[in-house]
């Protein structure tokens, strides 16, 4: 009985498993097929040789996605570093440090959370084309450099960390400064990688924001630059799927590494509005 | 001197964030608010005759802008259901003592990480009327092949099945760890009074996970209903018979879609959409403070 029990939930579970990975095992497949081999009916499950490289070839000399690649990095990169210094600082600040107006400005910020970024667009576009930076990488890292979502999350975090250990510092004339990146920042280690991951994927996948800022092909990131490689270049599907594929290995690699990482943020961070 | 570097100080902590926030989150929250009040505003001049309702008169008797509101409704209806229904069944199957752990999870969890956009164009590969492997999958049923992308009376359906398979691995995260939350006594008590699985499930499982239940529906309410990216790379746009607008897509459409763009209009859809996550935030932060009763008890 407790056999047949165990066979039957390893059974659905494995079968639920391969529908959720299918799309991306048959994005890999098709990465690697030649045309004919794609077209044929019925489908083949895998392509003759792994080693056919020549649809990565077409995308990366066709369309510039080694550019595109460079772009999504930096982006990433210097969205999340400066993000992440605004939100270590001002959740220090919310946590720790005395001033008149905090919880209201706090809570005012809160309230500022349920405000949905597609609503807010419109002017944002705006704004980036009068501060002159439209169509440039700045234009998708300037209005990421803070985040209420994450001041939030990391201030109920620093929040946790003894009171105790603060006014010992200060009693020892550690400056706020000091406290900040010397005790807490090492303390909450863990925590603020979640974040980093989080606030990477997001940069690295979005897709809204990048098509309404940029336009030219030196200023696109991946995801954008692949729908505009499908729209501008025709849709040989091996071919998309080899541009697919590109866009979307770093993620799953990413995920195979820090995967505790970034599913504990989610269960944390999921709980937001 | 040193009282007043003190005193600045915390200004100078939060002053780098707020900035950014000041200028990309308050400032254009109050500016579509405004706009969506002025008449018949001139984008190049900034003129426009007056304040008042014309924009949302506007909105409200345009048949795209119903339309959205109508897919945008029935896409939250069909989608987080559906991928609730099969969470709970996941979450509780992963939450058993299982092998191959960390393949599973990290199959089940793996669509959260990766772009809408490029999963997308796998996606539509999938759902190819002539090769596509869905519909090869189908034949064995006697299903005749189904143009998904092409046909306005599938198309709709095709977005629903990549919505769901999209939105299901965040939502068993967060079941999973609502079940992890469930105090092990319960069930050895239970186990002690020789209940049945079944039982178990219905009496122990639902009623304490409820509150998690609640809170991720609501959670998905809100991320579905700015559904939008997904209709890129599976339609490049609303569809061939322009019969997917949905909220967020027809406010992209009318301040960037347009020449020249109508701002207002995107504004007043803008404010409706801000009233809707607002209606299911407040019912969000509701559940989470019902639901905060509920751990108190299990403590």
């Amino acid at each position: 009985m407790e056999k047949i029990k165990s066979f039957l939930v390893h059974f659905v579970l494995i079968v639920g498993a391969i529908i959720m990975i299918f799309p991306f095992f048959w994005m890999i497949s098709g990465a690697f097929k030649t045309s004919t081999e794609i077209s044929t009916f019925p489908p083949q499950l895998f392509p003759k040789s792994f080693l056919n490289f020549d649809n990565f070839k077409f995308a990366f000399e066709t369309a510039p996605f080694g550019r595109y690649f460079i772009n999504s990095v930096v982006v990433a990169f210097a969205g999340v570093t400066i993000c992440t210094f605004t939100t270590i600082l001002a959740a220090f600040g919310f946590s720790r440090l005395r001033f008149k107006g905090r919880e209201t400005i706090f809570a005012l910020l809160l309230s500022l959370m349920m405000v949905p970024f597609e609503m807010v667009i419109i002017t944002n576009y705006r704004t980036i084309v009068s501060m002159g930076i439209h169509d440039t990488l700045w234009a998708l890292i300037v209005p990421f450099t803070s985040s209420i979502f994450y001041i939030y999350l990391l201030r109920g975090f620093f929040d946790t960390v003894p009171e105790d250990l603060y006014k010992a510092a200060k009693v020892d004339g550690c400056s706020n400064w000091k406290f900040c990146w010397k005790i807490m920042v090492p303390i909450c280690r863990p925590f603020i990688v979640t974040i980093i991951l989080l606030n990477a994927i997001a940069s690295w996948n979005s897709f809204l924001w990048p098509m309404l800022a940029t336009n030219s092909p030196h200023s696109r990131t991946l995801p954008f630059g692949l729908y505009a490689f499908m729209t501008e270049g025709g849709s040989l599907m091996e071919r998309m799927m080899a541009a697919s594929t590109i866009v979307v290995l770093p993620m799953i690699i990413l995920f195979i590494v820090a995967r505790k990482y970034i599913v504990s943020g989610v269960v944390r961070g999921g709980l937001k509005g | 001197m040193k009282r007043r570097i003190e005193k600045i100080e915390p200004i100078l902590f939060i002053a780098p964030a707020l900035i950014g926030i000041i200028v990309f989150t308050l400032y254009p929250f109050i500016n579509v608010i405004i706009m969506a009040f002025k008449e018949d505003y001139n984008f190049l001049t900034t003129e426009f005759t007056k304040f008042g309702l014309k924009n949302f008169e506007i909105i409200f008797n345009d048949p795209y802008f119903i339309q959205a509101m109508k897919n945008s409704f029935m896409y939250v209806l069909i989608v987080v259901p559906v991928s609730t229904a099969i969470s709970v069944i996941i979450a509780n199957l992963l939450n058993q003592n299982i092998r191959f752990k960390a393949f599973l999870q990290t199959s089940y969890f793996l669509p959260m990480v990766t772009s809408i956009t490029a999963v997308g164009m796998a996606w539509k590969f999938m759902f190819n009327y002539q090769n596509g492997i869905i519909n090869y999958v189908l034949s064995f049923f006697g299903v005749d092949a189904i143009n998904w992308l092409q046909n306005p009376n599938y198309n709709f359906l095709a977005l629903v099945i990549y919505g769901i398979w999209s939105i299901l691995p965040f939502t068993i995260i967060v079941l999973l760890s609502g079940l992890q939350n469930i105090n092990p006594l319960y069930y050895t008590a239970a186990k002690v009074d020789g209940a049945k699985a079944f039982k178990i499930f219905q009496r122990i499982t639902l009623p304490l996970l409820a509150p998690t239940i609640g809170l991720v529906m609501v959670i998905n309410t809100i991320s579905t209903f700015k559904v939008f990216n997904e209709l890129f790379p599976l339609f490049q746009g609303p569809g061939i018979a322009y019969n997917l607008f949905t909220v967020v897509y027809y406010i992209y459409y009318h301040f960037r879609s347009l020449t020249p763009p109508k701002y207002g209009i995107a504004a007043a859809a803008a404010i409706i959409l801000f009233f809707m996550i607002l209606i299911f935030t407040s019912l969000q932060i509701y559940i989470q403070k019902k639901g905060s009763v509920y751990k108190d008890g299990k403590n």
